[in-house]
């Protein structure tokens, strides 16, 4: 995208003086040209805390939104939303939050960290197993023999809580020989062998490749992850926050989150 | 040295060096501030932090004997490899100082292939129905794995500041190898060995990535309390600075307690 001299004048001299433009209405970017020196609001940083889930999915939006809008760099900060949800509450600089569960959010939301929250995509549970499945898991009732390598999310995070509701739901007791902290790290035991099952969501399988086969759990659609994303209270850079936002929740945004797996709320 | 005049440090040094001192203080004191001093008694009483607590001392008590077992010997290598030629003793030195700079994690994967159910070992055990990983062994090998570097340089420290002259008088006067080291050269480096030995507890209460990684997180079992106050942090904030804090006051106690009674008028 080309550029005139006025309107990246203008960017740094909002950049220098931390104003950026209020209303995002009718701002876009192609505005080059027109000679009205409209600003792309999505300049400079924008601090994206976000589910370990999103990790592939946000690495994709994160390119494409930076191609729309060459003067923005989006940072990604991944891990586990509970976790993360502590960081903002304790005043940690970002811009959006997108958790893999609606319980995180509500921390933020009641520590009055956001003003509300969009829920942007949804996701469930497969089993996931070592490639060539080793130790022929067929099924959640697998996750209950204690013969076997199960490594589980802790119920602490939220594909544990989810995975508690699940095995609950189907009258099962699960035999983890380890509760991860994370959703990537059940992967990760998973890709390694070291486990011989466990539960991640749908999108973990497909981002591992080749490393990893996913047995479809019918049970699981009864127990849907849904993924609220918000602008923080406190955002240093509320403007193109907000573009970001936009940007998931867009058709675009959309297209890409479908591809990775998840499935629109 | 003893009779030495007090020298006064010039004031940018000592500006300087309470920076630093603040530096690695203040973030304890707020930790301290931030504790929930009100729901502290039953916070630590519960079950799942007493089980933690009870695990964590366990494994790092157990670890601590296996650096002690391995790290002692190691150390007396390194000690001797100054008379090697310069590659094979840097390369020692490398080997050892190695899970000093290593990020944990980094160090649980490695140990992951090697001794885990796939691992370059570890498969030989897995196919004999004794799977390393998920088991309280996999905390204690993780544990030895990072603190094993404090002891074997704690110790090579004494050996290098002691006169060894003695061993070679104990052999003259009929001492065997196994008598000139259980009789001159421990009782010579014990401090060192004191001083290390408690290093090495202390950062293997603390281990949690290497844990994590290759021993995974199963209370009662693996989950020690740096983990479980990592997890608390995830739902319950004021848990996880609850357990911070017993953390640090179960270091503390045995950096400043142990040291001073183990090492009375030592002297840096």
């Amino acid at each position: 995208m080309k550029r005139s001299h006025a309107v990246a004048t203008g960017v740094v001299l909002a950049l220098l003086t931390g104003c950026a433009p209020a209303g995002t209405d009718g701002v876009g970017p192609g505005s080059e040209g027109n000679g009205t020196e409209i600003l792309d609001p999505a300049t400079g940083t924008i601090t994206v805390f976000a589910a370990a889930s999103l990790t592939e999915v946000f690495g994709v939006l994160e390119t494409k939104f930076e191609e729309r809008h060459p003067s923005a760099d989006v940072v990604l900060s991944f891990g586990g939303s509970g976790s993360l949800a502590t960081q903002i509450v304790e005043g940690a600089p970002a811009d959006v939050f997108a958790a893999a569960s609606e319980a995180p959010m509500a921390t933020v939301t009641d520590a009055g960290d956001a003003a509300d929250s969009a829920v942007f995509t949804t996701n469930t549970l497969e089993i996931a197993v070592p490639a060539g499945n080793p130790a022929g898991v067929e099924g959640l009732a697998d996750l209950a023999d204690p013969a076997l390598a199960i490594a589980l999310c802790d119920p602490s995070v939220p594909c544990g809580a989810a995975t508690e509701t699940l095995m609950h739901l189907a009258g099962l007791l699960p035999s983890p020989d380890t509760l991860e902290q994370d959703v990537k790290a059940v992967l990760t035991k998973v890709e390694l062998g070291e486990a011989d099952a466990g539960l991640v969501y749908v999108t973990d399988v497909i981002s591992a490749g080749p490393k990893v086969e996913g047995i479809p759990v019918p049970e699981a659609a009864a127990v849907i992850s849904r993924y609220p994303i918000a602008v923080l209270t406190g955002a240093p850079n509320p403007a193109a926050a907000r573009a970001w936002l936009d940007f998931v929740l867009s058709d675009d945004g959309q297209a890409a989150l479908t591809a990775a797996g998840f499935v629109a709320p | 040295m003893s009779g030495a005049p007090r020298e006064r440090l010039s004031p940018l040094i000592a500006i300087a060096a309470g920076v630093g001192l603040a530096f690695l203080v203040l973030p304890l004191v707020a930790l301290a501030i931030r504790a929930p001093w009100g729901t502290l008694p039953q916070l630590l009483t519960s079950g799942p932090v007493l089980q933690a607590l009870g695990l964590s001392l366990l494994t790092a008590l157990l670890s601590t004997a296996l650096c002690l077992v391995f790290g002692i010997p190691l150390a007396l290598l390194l000690s001797q490899s100054a008379r090697w030629r310069l590659l094979p003793r840097r390369l020692l030195r490398a080997a050892i100082t190695v899970p000093l700079v290593l990020p944990p994690v980094v160090g649980g994967i490695a140990l992951l292939l090697l001794l885990g159910r796939r691992g370059l070992v570890g498969q030989f055990f897995a196919d004999a129905g004794l799977g390393i990983p998920y088991t309280t062994g996999a905390v204690v090998i993780a544990q030895t794995f990072v603190a094993m570097p404090f002891l074997v340089f704690a110790v090579e420290g004494a050996l290098g500041a002691a006169d060894r002259r003695t061993e070679g008088a104990a052999a003259t006067l009929g001492a065997d190898r196994w008598q000139v080291f259980r009789y001159v050269t421990v009782p010579l480096v014990a401090p060192g060995v004191a001083a290390g030995a408690v290093l090495c507890f202390t950062r293997a209460l603390g281990e949690f990535g290497a844990t994590i990684t290759f021993a995974g997180s199963l209370p009662g079992v693996t989950r020690t309390l740096p983990i479980a106050s990592y997890l608390a942090l995830q739902t319950d904030p004021e848990a996880a600075i609850a357990l911070a804090l017993l953390l640090l006051v179960v270091s503390v106690a045995v950096l400043v307690g142990l040291r001073d009674r183990w090492l009375p008028g030592v002297r840096a």
